[in-house]
């Protein structure tokens, strides 16, 4: 992707690593709330604060969720165990997190972009979620902190945790991931995807190559990243910063990094941890999970439209590539789009108007008054300009769009009227009609102009500019120009 | 049976940091012969033929116990009390804990 080719001679590899909380009524392992907000440690139990002797039992839900988001991801469903990663922590007061390790619920699957391209799903698996901590005093900045405060609400919320191939080439690359992924993880109800509430939660893995080469460099892990934007900053800066460092004929070190919104930079928070330091072992009070044939066919059948057939749906309704429908599946009008196809509206302009006109939602609109100022607009009874008018006045209030163009005065010119109106126009101005009519490119552009404003104002811009054009042409045509 | 390379002190003492455990270079020294002969009794299963066995996660014949996503039912709203006042320090409705340096892993 050239336009991604940021740093000269380099190329940068992502994968990501994106936790996802599971959008359960109660915890992975215990009944307390798994819920957003509220007074701090109201959400707790036995099991969410790791009292000795609570003990752990599997949520359905989490299950059943997880396996939605495979199923989406085309992943290898398997049977699964959980482990132990074992490491010191405030905010996980058992001292162990519980999570998936060597046998993931989710294999190897792939996710698609809207343009097509495949990337690699390594893995997607179950844990907890841990506590929240916030860090008080020394300006709030993690280094400086004066004391800690930890709420365990979030401690035990299911998370899926996706695992990306390193398939990314740029930050273009890897929000078009974030993103689809996102849409994938809310269509199926399986998350709500909010980035600013930390529901949903990506590291990147980055590292750098010389382009032509294919062996993978050093990478470093970009924690603490809190939006779309600021993960295509932190790639941007860590990419930067290795190549900064190979060509001065310094090494990459195997970190993780902690990006830093106010100063743009990312900051070494500790070497990596090895795997085995975390010392898994397999949850010795959780039995294995091997959700039977049955069960996934009975997921499977009830997971609703993906993102990525919803796109294919609406472009075989347009006649266009399943990538120029991307924007209307993502802001959630495909349906819209498709029903006013199918009830005769001209397809582009059905996208044309959900691309430009329906930024801020669809609000009243439904598909067959949709249709029929499609229809009136495109059978010549109301301009480009006016359809967008009465297109805003169906989304404020519904309605009939022919009601809303007569009570604007919308009214359509009789094409005969406006022919009329045309030769008499052309009469009028013989010096620019031969200039229309003779001269190169530029100069007809230029003189098309000119006849088109002319009769804008002979009609307080009812006309149709499209029409007019038309006209001026088959005039032009008939002159033998 | 191959003889494997003994457990060393660097080992014991690299396990002990990440179990936040200060040891004296007396401790260390027992330790690590101690934790060495265990490895050593474990070793004696490698004289087993295991091939084919499945590797087993869980003693219990048991997969795919589940509960309900259900909420506990009756309120649980003294347990917060409970558990803060068994803390040693709170602040907030929160429990205050030592700085923390870095984020967990």
């Amino acid at each position: 992707m050239s336009d991604q080719a940021l740093i000269p001679g380099w190329e940068v590899v992502i994968g990501l690593e994106v936790h996802a909380e599971l959008a359960t009524v109660t915890k992975m392992f215990s009944s307390a709330l798994n819920r957003f907000g509220g007074e701090p440690n109201t959400n707790i139990d036995p099991v969410s604060l790791g009292l000795p002797g609570s003990l752990p039992v599997l949520n359905e839900k989490a299950v059943e969720l997880a396996i939605r988001v495979g199923l989406a991801l085309d992943c290898v469903i398997q049977p699964s165990v959980f482990s132990r990663k074992n490491y010191f922590y405030p905010d996980m007061p058992k001292d162990f997190q519980i999570s998936q390790y060597d046998l993931p619920i989710n294999g190897i699957g792939s996710l698609e972009l809207p343009d097509g391209r495949r990337i690699g799903i390594e893995r997607a698996h179950l844990e907890e979620d841990t506590g929240k901590s916030t860090h008080v005093g020394g300006g709030g900045r993690i280094h400086e902190a004066g004391h800690s405060l930890i709420d365990y609400n979030r401690s035990g919320v299911p998370l899926i945790e996706i695992v990306s191939a390193p398939d990314m080439r740029g930050a273009e690359d890897a929000r078009a991931y974030v993103s689809e992924l996102r849409s994938i993880l809310v269509a199926i109800g399986a998350s709500d995807g909010k980035m600013e509430e930390g529901s949903m939660r990506v590291d990147c893995n980055v590292s750098v190559r010389r382009q032509g080469t294919t062996e993978l460099g050093t990478r470093c892990e970009v924690k603490n990243i809190n939006s779309l934007r600021s993960m295509g900053r932190a790639i941007e800066y860590e990419a930067r910063r290795q190549v900064d460092l190979l060509e001065s004929g310094e090494r990459v070190q195997q970190q993780t990094r902690h990006w830093n919104e106010d100063d743009g930079r990312t900051h070494k928070l500790r070497s990596k941890e090895e795997a085995y330091d975390y010392r898994y072992f397999p949850e010795p009070d959780l039995v294995p999970v091997e959700p039977s044939e049955e069960w996934i066919a009975e997921i499977r059948a009830a997971l609703p439209m993906l993102p990525r057939e919803r796109r294919r749906r609406l472009a075989d309704a347009a006649g266009v590539e399943p990538s120029d429908t991307a924007l209307t599946v993502q802001r959630g009008m495909d349906d819209l789009a498709v029903d006013a196809i199918a009830a005769g509206a001209d397809a582009e302009r059905v996208l044309v108007h959900v691309e430009n006109n329906l930024a801020d939602g669809a609000g009243e609109l439904t598909a067959a008054p949709f249709a029929a100022l499609v229809a009136m607009e495109t059978g010549g009874d109301l301009t480009a300009t006016q359809a967008k008018t009465v297109l805003a006045d169906l989304v404020a209030s519904g309605g009939d769009p022919a009601a809303h163009a007569a009570a604007h005065g919308f009214e359509a010119m009789d094409t005969s009227e406006l022919e009329a109106l045309v030769d008499r126009i052309i009469a009028q101005h013989p010096d620019d009609w031969d200039g229309f009519v003779g001269g190169d490119d530029k100069e007809r552009r230029k003189k098309a102009g000119f006849f088109v404003g002319q009769v804008m104002k002979a009609t307080r811009g009812q006309a149709d500019g499209r029409i007019v054009n038309e006209l001026l042409a088959q005039r032009a045509d008939g002159q033998g120009a | 049976m191959p003889e494997k390379p003994r457990l060393n002190r660097e080992d014991v003492a690299h396990v002990a940091d990440l179990a936040r455990l200060a040891l004296t270079d007396d401790e260390l020294d027992a330790f690590t012969g101690q934790l060495a002969d265990v490895l050593d009794h474990a070793a004696d299963l490698e004289a087993l033929d295991l091939d084919g066995v499945p590797p087993m996660a869980n003693p219990l014949p048991l997969v795919n116990v589940l509960r309900l996503d259900e909420p506990e039912p009756g309120t649980r709203a003294d347990i917060r009390a409970e558990v803060l006042d068994a803390a040693p320090s709170v602040e907030d409705g929160r429990f205050r804990v030592p700085p923390v340096l870095g984020e967990a892993p």
